[in-house]
């Protein structure tokens, strides 16, 4: 199938799933077991799989207020924060967590900034380094005139 | 070339253009299952049109079969129907459906208006079995092979092509080895 | 007929790009004036036949011209006037146009505020503006034209997605286009430079206001586009690390360091081609947002209709231009030399650090970015990269960013005694760690150490800069003195500390509305009302209502505080009657120090209804910060240095020509 006619597609099967009935999180009981506070953190950290780019919180597709109540279920029996996410990640796969869990396959992405930073540290220092053995200016009284003059810089001596 | 670290960002460039170029390729909204490779979830569920007999886990194994996942409300369900009857008709493979929060009423009434390419149905009313075979966008088909393990997962309506070339030959080759 | 005109001029835009991409560049090679002039002219000219081009877009939707494909899918004759004309750039082919008339736009701005520049300058930098207009063209011509004719004709448009539907958003787009386009100005100059071979602090001066502009439109279009998404999504949420809100980000941060890098070589003559080479990338990150947005690479919430094909041009477009542009920069850059020399503890060391932040922190939001689609690449499944990552990785690099922010502007050029600048610094120090530790302990309400950190970072970008206010003020002995003082700092020095303090109350609002924000969710009955955060909200009923262009159940919503009514607050829950779609506008009751946002869920049955309230302290701080870092920036560009060259300019182009033409010909 062509990408294109693949995506429409896919994008038909999923509308319908999402039109079917919209529900809110006011359904759930508080009062109980399960804390409010703690039960939006963890499901503001898990993705839709039927939306865009949206998590369970804020989504209003079906099968999200399916996951809801599955997830309150479990931390109404008392289960703890990873036996839910596993429970999830078993079903649909690492896409559900927002927070990617960190493994050998995502070492680029959890260490790849500092290692980034560690070395722009290092060629940053140096540059500087070099910098502060260097001439002072590349360029000659005379070059700079014509540059003053150029800019028509009647300032050029003030510097801030 | 008097200083070739000037080139890095041209390679960086390069290298991520790779990347955006293969990635036009891929589709960003199919998300592959975990469940491939591993036995089929637990479930026992009442049949669709018999509710008094149950279609469970030990009912998908013993042969290469294909479960599909669908649903009356759902579009692209209807779309690809005709190519369940076609495949169901060939005897090749069994078709088992899991038909997803539906209702009994209009799921008996689409079987009978549009034919029936399954050998049984289990209705998941409250899509609570859905969720334990990952299911997130109808119509999905699992191929399934005899020692009752998931082999492939057909994410959104089949079309002829995906029939002909990933499923049925899948299918023959399940056979072969059993 | 007015569509036809609309595509005719659009192709002869196309004809007067390609001729100001080429001619103007011959002639600097062969020294031919006229073909150097020709830039202008013809920069001209592909903006007028560009704004016809906009014109007849705008006619037809005020028109309802159905018979457009374009019309009939994002407009209706329903439809309010003023979101009739937001609708021409509410989907890919119109945006795509207003991008390209921005592109005309500042190509007639450089045209016509560059006179003061070396004729082959300013040849050079329209070519490249025309190379680059060349390219969006082609792509909407050819790909996605915004005058395709749909036959036959629907007597009805489909309507503007419910969610565009928003004076914000009417707004939003235009500064994002004028932000990103903007950055090919500086684009342009770096390249016109790296060909000329004339790399220099006049180069630096020449593209300075240009690239402020610039950064000031992306800045303005942002903080609009996070106000949007908190008005509209009903959610109450300010950003999300959304690929699209990434790939507005990644150029403002790119830009952003560009912004001190280039004052840096202006002033000092140093890091000449690290400036060209964060100019050629904020651009780069600007055109390659756009690639992600628009070919469906990545899933957003607010992505464009995808198509593959336009993403394969838009692909082979960057190839061209980024990779054709950093390959002039591996061949012409190393021939770059010197700089003043500098000491370690210096302004010229601090800037780098920043810059390198900066670009770090843009990396690894890129790297974030793309992630998911590294991985699918190497088969290694589907994986989301959202915010809990962002954040974390942001916390990890911003307070070093700020740090560094603090000491900068008290720091001099070239030589810094570091204990003079550790005495300097001393009292601001004390005062924003005794704040940060204050709010770190828990001795007051909703203290925590995440709350330390920011309100201590706040503190120091407040105090660092009050420092540096006073010490240049108090040198000088008498009222006259100082207040000569004051005027001869110059704007672009206030800029800095508008648009710093801008930082500072951005932070404010980031850590307190993260930490000491409350939401609730409740299904109440008309009469019944709900505590929160020491609010009462009373749900006084609910009342049908008809929009123009939807019908709305609409809740009223009575706050009040310690008995005494503070707002009647009214939400709807919107179904607009083309698409169909249900759209949550929420009501805010907006103070200086907190919003109250209530947002109408769904009827539960029985008359009930869900609804969401939350609790926002400080979130306005947030979009008060980014307009203070616009101003900062509008000020610093109308700095006396900027207008003083304009103004003399006719007194020295006799001496210039000659110099210019010897020293890049």
């Amino acid at each position: 199938m062509p990408p294109l006619f693949r995506t429409l597609v896919f994008l038909a099967t999923l509308s319908a799933a999402t039109l079917a009935h919209a529900s809110t999180l006011a359904d759930f009981d508080f009062s109980g077991n399960v804390s409010e506070a703690h039960f939006k953190e963890i499901i503001s950290e898990l993705r839709c799989l039927v939306c865009q780019n949206e998590s369970l919180a804020a989504s209003q597709a079906e099968l999200a207020q399916d996951l809801r109540e599955e997830v309150y279920t479990m931390m109404d029996a008392g289960k703890t924060d990873d036996e839910i996410v596993e429970f999830l990640v078993a079903r649909y796969g690492d896409f559900v967590l927002y927070d990617p869990p960190l493994k050998p396959s995502t070492w680029l992405l959890w260490f790849g900034p500092f290692v980034l930073a560690a070395l722009a540290l290092f060629v940053m220092g140096f540059a500087v380094r070099k910098r502060t053995r260097g001439q002072d200016g590349d360029l000659t009284s005379a070059q700079r005139e014509k540059v003053a003059a150029l800019l028509g810089d009647e300032t050029k001596n003030r510097e801030s | 070339m008097k200083r070739p670290l000037m080139l890095i960002p041209a390679i960086v460039f390069a290298v991520m253009a790779v990347l955006l170029a293969v990635g036009l390729n891929l589709n960003p909204r199919e998300v592959p299952s975990p469940l491939v490779g591993k036995p089929v979830p637990e479930f026992e569920l009442a049949r669709l049109k018999d509710p008094q007999a149950t279609l469970g886990s030990a009912d998908l194994s013993g042969r290469v079969s294909l479960l599909n996942v669908w649903a009356t409300w759902c579009v692209s369900c209807r779309a690809e129907h005709k190519l369940l009857m076609a495949l169901a008709k060939t005897g090749e493979v069994d078709i088992y459906g899991l038909n997803y929060k539906d209702e009994r009423d209009a799921a008996m009434r689409w079987l009978q208006v549009y034919g029936d390419p399954y050998v049984a149905n289990a209705f998941d009313g409250d899509g609570r079995v859905g969720i334990d075979w990952g299911v997130y966008g109808t119509p999905e088909t699992f191929v399934i092979d005899s020692q009752g393990v998931i082999r492939h997962k057909v994410i959104g309506p089949l079309s002829a092509e995906i029939v002909k070339e990933r499923i049925l030959p899948l299918v023959r080759q399940l056979n072969s080895r059993s | 007929m007015t569509p036809e005109l609309g595509q005719f001029a659009l192709i002869l835009a196309l004809c007067l790009a390609v001729i100001q991409s080429t001619l103007p560049l011959i002639g600097t090679y062969t020294g031919e004036r006229h073909w150097m002039s020709l830039g202008s002219t013809a920069a001209w000219g592909q903006f007028t036949f560009l704004s016809i081009g906009l014109c007849c877009l705008i006619y037809a939707f005020l028109d309802n011209d159905f018979s457009v494909a374009y019309v009939a899918s994002n407009s209706n004759t329903l439809l309010p006037t003023m979101y009739k004309i937001s609708a021409v750039w509410g989907a890919h082919e119109g945006s795509l146009l207003l991008w390209v008339f921005m592109q005309g736009a500042w190509g007639v701005a450089v045209a016509a505020f560059s006179g003061k520049l070396p004729e082959t300058v300013r040849a050079r930098v329209l070519s490249v503006m025309g190379m680059v207009g060349v390219g969006f063209l082609l792509f909407m011509l050819l790909t996605s034209n915004p005058f395709e004719r749909l036959y036959p004709a629907p007597l009805e448009g489909r309507d503007l997605n419910p969610l565009l539907q928003d004076p914000g958003l009417a707004i939003h787009p235009p500064m994002l286009y004028m932000g990103y386009v903007g950055f090919s100005v500086a684009f342009s100059f770096a390249l016109a430079a790296l060909l000329g071979g004339k790399l220099d602090a006049a180069w630096a001066r020449w593209s300075r206001p240009w690239t402020t502009v610039a950064w000031v439109c992306l800045t303005i279009g942002i903080t609009l586009g996070s106000w949007w998404a908190y008005n509209e999504l009903g959610w109450g949420g300010w950003w999300f690390w959304d690929p699209v809100e990434n790939a507005s980000f990644i150029p403002w941060l790119v830009g952003t360091a560009l912004v001190h890098s280039l004052a840096v070589t202006e002033k000092r003559g140093a890091f000449k081609s690290w400036t060209v080479l964060l100019a050629i990338t904020a651009f780069s990150m600007s055109l390659l947002g756009t690639f992600l947005v628009r070919s469906g690479v990545l899933t957003s919430v607010h992505a464009f209709a995808t198509d593959p094909g336009r993403g394969i041009f838009i692909l082979t477009f960057l190839c061209i231009v980024i990779g054709g542009s950093l390959i002039i920069y591996a061949w012409r850059a190393p021939t770059v030399t010197g700089g003043g020399r500098f000491d370690f503890v210096s302004r010229e060391t601090l800037l780098l650090a920043n810059n390198v932040l900066l670009v770090i922190v843009a990396a690894l939001i890129l790297l974030g970015t793309l992630f998911p689609l590294i991985y699918d690449a190497f088969e290694l499944g589907k994986i989301s990269v959202g915010f809990p990552w962002f954040n974390k990785m942001f916390i990890s690099f911003m307070p070093l960013l700020i740090l560094v922010m603090g000491i900068g502007p008290n720091t001099r050029w070239k030589r810094q005694d570091p204990a003079e600048l550790a005495r300097r610094l001393r009292l601001a120090f004390i005062v924003s760690v005794t704040l940060g530790v204050v709010f770190a302990l828990p001795l007051l309400p909703g203290a925590s150490p995440l709350a330390g950190l920011g309100i201590g970072l706040a503190a120091w970008l407040v105090t660092t800069l009050t420092t540096s206010v006073v010490d240049r003020l108090r040198h000088k002995r008498g009222l006259a003195a100082i207040w000569r003082d004051v005027t001869v700092q110059g704007r672009s020095y206030y800029g800095m500390v508008l648009a710093h303090l801008g930082m500072a109350s951005a932070v404010v609002g980031v850590t307190l509305v993260s930490l000491h924000g409350v939401e609730k969710d409740v299904r109440m009955s008309p009469g019944e009302s709900l505590e929160m955060a020491g609010y009462t909200f009373v749900l006084e009923g609910v009342e049908k209502h008809q929009g123009p262009n939807y019908r709305a159940d609409r809740g009223k919503v009575r706050i009040l505080r310690d008995d005494e009514e503070i707002a009647l607050l009214m939400p709807e829950k919107r179904t607009y009657t083309v698409q169909t779609k249900p759209m949550t506008e929420a009501a805010i009751d907006i103070r200086p120090t907190r919003d109250l946002y209530v947002s109408l869920g769904e009827p539960v049955g029985g008359g009930d209804w869900s609804v969401r309230v939350y609790y926002k302290p400080f979130v306005r701080w947030i979009w008060f910060g980014g307009i203070l870092m616009a101003l900062g920036g509008l000020l610093a560009v109308s700095d006396r240095r900027y207008r003083l060259s304009v103004r003399s300019r006719r007194t020295i182009d006799a001496t210039v020509t000659p110099a210019a033409q010897e020293a890049s010909g």
